[in-house]
């Protein structure tokens, strides 16, 4: 090992998303990304210490209640009670541990407290709509919300988008941030939902949560899986020149 | 070490317009404590491709600190780091720019060893963004680093202004074209 190795770290790398995972960035359906998509390929970057780590947060950012929708307001908000659960895994099935989730949604009538939702349908006193949770050490996550409605958009003539909930990942390193959405099995809404059809075909199930009769609570709530992978190790970790790329 | 089988990767979404609700921190543009002395602030627009500001975008910045060591548990020196030094940013634009508190990064070896220049890497997220686009912001008074920096010097030459942080009154000004004639470089991570 030559003198300029000295303060190399040992850097693992992350394996690339084959092709048909993700949405391109140019989806003419979703007529938003038109003047908001790059036109150039970019570029490769060479994965340094720069982009194998990356936030790892948590601590002290979490509060009692803030995995659970449906408590932090004097009184409950109204809609179906339902308990999201799932885990961070990583390409190789590894547990994602102690990794900061946040989620944000509408309320069970599809109206998100925010300023430039302004459509008619109320807003509910008792509902903020944000939750955040870490993993814990087997990967594991839980909120209990509430089931978001449907909302309309402008994207197309009677456009609604099927009921999601926005979910935020940081994984362990910068090379594993995403941000995606949660959806509900067998929605009458995909068909006509540009956001979700972005997705290759082969892809949008993993998009979907699964209705869990085991975590459904007699006269209390429902019960959805969601499982979130993101990007796996390379097998090998590089140590030396000759495997760089 | 052999991998039997791999699991394929959720798929990317867009954080939609109400990102706010979710990912907003009252402390996210705090890369370090307000007050740390050699702080600055990078400020900057993130720009379509008819050339008007995003203003429902998102921006998220991951570095190290002054010495080189990043406040992540796979960096041998993170017991070094000094309290309050986080090293993420976000910040959102609805104030028309983005605006993260940092210092200006320590210089660390990419994976051959070879040093590289100071540099900050960004996420962008948006409405309209069905994936974030990731950056990295240079530092425009550093051309010597830069000149030698392994990863700019892939860039090509016409393109290399697009990733430099100018210097500004308080800081530095970072502008992201999204698209356009002066789209910035974006990379595969
Ligand atoms: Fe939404």
């Amino acid at each position: 090992m030559s003198a300029r190795h000295q303060r190399t770290l040992a850097l693992p790398a992350y394996r690339p998303d084959p092709d048909g995972t993700h949405p391109p960035l140019d989806s003419p359906d979703y007529r938003s990304t038109a003047l908001r998509h790059p036109l150039r390929q970019p570029l490769t970057l060479p994965q340094s210490a720069t982009e194998i780590t990356g936030p790892v947060l948590g601590e002290g950012r979490i509060g009692e209640r803030d995995n659970d929708l449906t408590v932090q307001h004097p009184g409950e908000p109204v809609g179906q009670r339902i308990v999201v659960h799932g885990r961070v895994l990583d390409g190789d099935g590894r547990a994602v541990p102690n990794s900061l989730v946040e989620i944000w949604q509408a309320n069970a009538g599809g109206r998100y407290r925010h300023d430039a939702d302004v459509w008619p349908s109320p807003l509910d006193p008792n509902f903020d709509g944000a939750g955040r949770t870490l993993t814990d050490e087997h990967g594991r996550y839980e909120f209990t919300t509430i089931k978001p409605g449907a909302y309309p958009w402008k994207n197309h003539h009677n456009a609604w988008r099927p009921a999601h909930i926005h979910f935020s990942l940081f994984g362990r390193s910068l090379t594993q941030r995403l941000v995606t959405q949660m959806y509900f099995p067998d929605d009458p809404l995909f068909d006509q939902d540009p956001i979700f059809n972005s997705v290759p075909e082969a892809a949008r199930n993993r998009l979907v949560s699964r209705f869990d009769m085991n975590r459904t609570t007699d006269h209390w709530a429902l019960g959805f899986e969601f499982d979130i992978v993101l990007r796996g190790r390379e097998a090998t970790p590089f140590e030396d020149d000759d495997h760089d790329h | 070490m052999t991998t039997s089988s791999t699991l394929p990767s959720t798929p990317s979404q867009t954080v939609g317009p109400y990102l706010h609700i979710g990912l907003t921190w009252q402390d996210g543009p705090f890369v370090v404590p307000e007050g740390t002395p050699s702080a600055v602030w990078i400020r900057g627009r993130v720009i379509d491709g008819a050339g008007e500001p995003i203003t429902d975008a998102l921006v998220e910045t991951w570095q190290c600190d002054e010495h080189g060591r990043f406040a992540h548990p796979e960096d041998p020196r993170s017991a070094e780091i000094g309290s309050g030094f986080r090293g993420f940013g976000r910040s959102d634009t609805r104030s028309g720019d983005y605006g993260i508190l940092t210092v200006i990064p320590g210089r660390v070896p990419d994976r051959s060893g070879v040093l590289q220049a100071p540099h900050v890497d960004l996420s962008v997220f948006a409405r309209g963004m069905l994936h974030r686009v990731v950056t990295r912001a240079y530092f425009a008074d550093r051309p010597e680093a830069n000149a030698a920096d392994p990863v700019l010097s892939t860039v090509p030459d016409d393109r290399r202004q697009t990733l430099l942080a100018r210097p500004s009154t308080d800081g530095y000004t970072f502008d992201v074209h999204v698209q356009g004639e002066r789209e910035t470089v974006f990379f595969d991570v």
